[in-house]
């Protein structure tokens, strides 16, 4: 971790999740003032947008507009969600600020609920870290007992309820409108926006949706100031932000980084590469982002706007390194097919169109590919591309459309050649995408 | 009664999480209970389930099959999900998935004959940077499952 951390910073012990320790570190401040101060909505809302935070769960939308897009107005329940559904492959930042640090979440929910009137809220978690749902359970029953959240909060007449839902393994519901669904207790199958969520979310109430690090920020922005945030990273790129970085690096893990800091210095953090081999290509931002070869992503800054001038998105922040022993084409099928796998089918390009792909990167692979294959995988993935009632659709598609762009010579040569342009030798020392040779 | 009173007492406190006449929300809490209970989610568990919440079973068998951690077959007395997905992979996911199908003698969605171990292929578990990961009975989460870590894992279950 580094020195500029926020939301990771202190994390020391083992009991850094435990209320007391949060406090101790300057948890609640932010919160309290706001109670006693009574800070208008209005307030919280501009200094959000003076701070540039950006949702950190994918899309990147400021997250002080979102908030401003609630209907002031509306009679009965509002709701807020928090996105701890986190399965975009290579993400794994939201575990750890659940694990380390619930409260800092929790805080930034109950700031929200007081700037946005809402009156209830549900944290949907990832079905496969079970534990630390049930210590986010905890954490909550903690911050009840301290009179933080539930009725009067703090003495004040503002009320807020907030529980933990937990998934059962569908990556789709990482999808907003899929959540809300699920937390309906039905089938995650995204809805057609409009409406959206701000007028027509839960129970068809009026709903806003952030990430967990979304939320986790919010208290460091009130406490520090929205421009003191935002001159942590650069114009338009406020802040800090958690990079989960994965693949073939000797430390992988969570590194919490301002925005506009060279990719080159995170690769230095984690380590550089296993076994001091070459940078062949890194996915930036969750497997749903263009692949960059190494000689563009060694010159970028990370930060929204350098990642998306270079051809990709910072998406979740999670950066898979690939080094030079890695098949490109096997990589792709792997991706492929987890995409196919999780389509809800709703949409026919969806539905047909992922497996489509699947299929052709897989015969490719396995030495079966036709001539005409790569500009089959472009036309499919174009025509999945904006057709769709939901992100996954383009979600399955970028990726296919960034590997033949930049690899589209190792797709050729294993048509060509029945085989690898990576030798076989330099794959099975590196790589480990394979166990048995069969490429 | 198909349930302890323990299992429903849980589910009444999933279902006060939710605005009163809302209480389908809690179906998928109720169903992962319901598994925990009892291994795995037969139609009528599904269905008690379904009328527990008052809800169609058609409706709460929707969710059952939809979630990818809900077990519709009965499964062995440990079920280990290895994610093999690209990240994982990239730090040995496959090697791993592949050495207990080797130490168990079975494959993917497969029961070893004695009824102990079923093997399932996973997707991205939110835990990349801890590679190999495996799940056990949804529940536990296995990190940096190397073979000897792996080996440990099974001489441990083996025992229960
Ligand atoms: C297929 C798909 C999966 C997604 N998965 C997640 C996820 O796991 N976590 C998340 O926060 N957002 C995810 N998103 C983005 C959400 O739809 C939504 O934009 C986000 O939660 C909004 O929060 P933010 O503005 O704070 O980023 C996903 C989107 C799509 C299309
Ligand atoms: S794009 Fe795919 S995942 Fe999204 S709603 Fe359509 S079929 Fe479902
Ligand atoms: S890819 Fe295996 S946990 Fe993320």
């Amino acid at each position: 971790m580094s020195a500029h951390a926020l939301i990771l910073a202190g994390l020391d012990g083992d009991r850094t999740w435990r209320l007391q320790d949060y406090v101790a570190r300057g948890g609640y401040a932010a919160l309290k003032k706001i109670v006693a101060e009574k800070t208008p909505p209005d307030a919280i809302i501009a200094e959000l947008k003076a701070s540039g935070l950006r949702g950190r769960g994918g899309a990147g939308f400021p997250t002080g507009l979102k908030w401003s897009f609630m209907p002031r107005a509306f009679p009965g329940d509002k709701y807020l969600a928090c996105n701890s559904d986190e399965g975009e492959p290579g993400t794994f930042k939201d575990r750890d600020i659940l694990r380390y640090n619930p409260h800092a979440v929790i805080e930034g929910m109950i700031i929200g609920a007081w700037a946005m009137g809402c009156t209830r809220g549900y944290n949907y978690i990832h079905g496969e870290i079970f534990e630390i749902y049930r210590r986010f359970e905890e954490a909550l029953a903690e911050a009840r007992a301290a009179g933080l959240l539930g009725r009067n909060i703090l003495g004040s007449d503002f009320s807020f309820e907030l529980f933990a839902h937990h998934g059962y393994g569908a990556y789709i519901c990482g999808e907003e409108t899929a959540l809300l669904e699920s937390i309906e207790g039905k089938k995650g199958q995204p809805r057609f926006k409009p409406p959206f969520p701000a007028s027509f979310g839960i129970y068809g109430k009026p709903t806003t949706i952030n990430n967990t690090e979304t939320f986790a920020s919010v208290p460091f922005i009130l406490g520090m100031g929205g421009e003191a945030f935002l001159n942590l990273g650069k114009p338009n790129n406020g802040g800090t932000k958690i990079f989960s970085i994965s693949g073939h690096v000797n430390r992988p893990g969570n590194y919490e980084l301002n925005l506009g800091t060279p990719f080159a210095e995170l690769l230095e953090l984690a380590g550089g590469i296993r076994g001091g081999r070459k940078l062949k290509a890194v996915i930036p931002g969750g497997s749903s982002s263009p692949v960059l070869p190494a000689n563009i992503i060694m010159d970028c800054t990370l930060d929204y706007d350098a990642i998306s001038k270079a051809g990709s998105m910072l998406g979740s922040g999670a950066v898979i390194v690939m080094d030079e022993s890695t098949c490109m084409v096997k990589a792709l099928e792997r991706l492929s097919y987890f995409y196919h796998e999780e389509s809800c089918g709703q949409c026919t390009p969806c539905r047909e169109g992922t497996g489509w792909l699947y299929r052709v990167v897989h015969r490719i692979e396995h030495g079966l590919g036709r001539p005409g294959d790569v500009d089959l995988l472009k036309s499919v993935a174009g025509n999945i591309m904006g057709r769709t009632i939901c992100a996954l659709g383009d979600a399955a598609a970028m990726p296919v459309q960034g590997f033949v762009k930049h690899f589209g010579d190792e797709f050729a040569y294993h048509i060509e050649h029945k085989q690898c342009l990576v030798p076989r030798g330099v794959q099975d020392a590196g790589s480990q995408i394979y166990v048995s040779p069969s490429c | 009664m198909i349930l302890t009173p323990e299992t429903l007492q849980e589910f009444d406190r999933e279902i006060a999480k939710y605005p009163a006449g809302e209480q389908r929300s809690a179906v998928m809490a109720c169903l992962a209970l319901a598994q925990r209970e009892l291994g795995w989610l037969s139609p009528e568990t599904i269905e008690f389930v379904a009328n527990y919440l008052g809800m169609a079973p058609i409706a709460a068998w929707e969710v059952a099959s939809f979630y990818n951690m809900y077990d519709l077959a009965p499964v062995g007395r440990h079920k280990i999900t290895v994610c093999t997905n690209l990240p994982c992979a990239l730090s040995g996911g496959v090697h791993a998935a592949e050495y207990l199908k080797k130490k168990l003698g079975i494959g993917f969605d497969e029961t070893t004959p004695d009824g102990k171990f079923t093997l399932k292929e996973g997707e991205c578990m939110g835990a990349c940077g801890d590679a190999p990961v495996l799940l056990h009975n949804n529940h536990r989460m296995c990190s940096f499952m190397t073979k000897e870590r792996i080996d440990q894992l099974l001489a441990e279950l083996e025992k229960q």
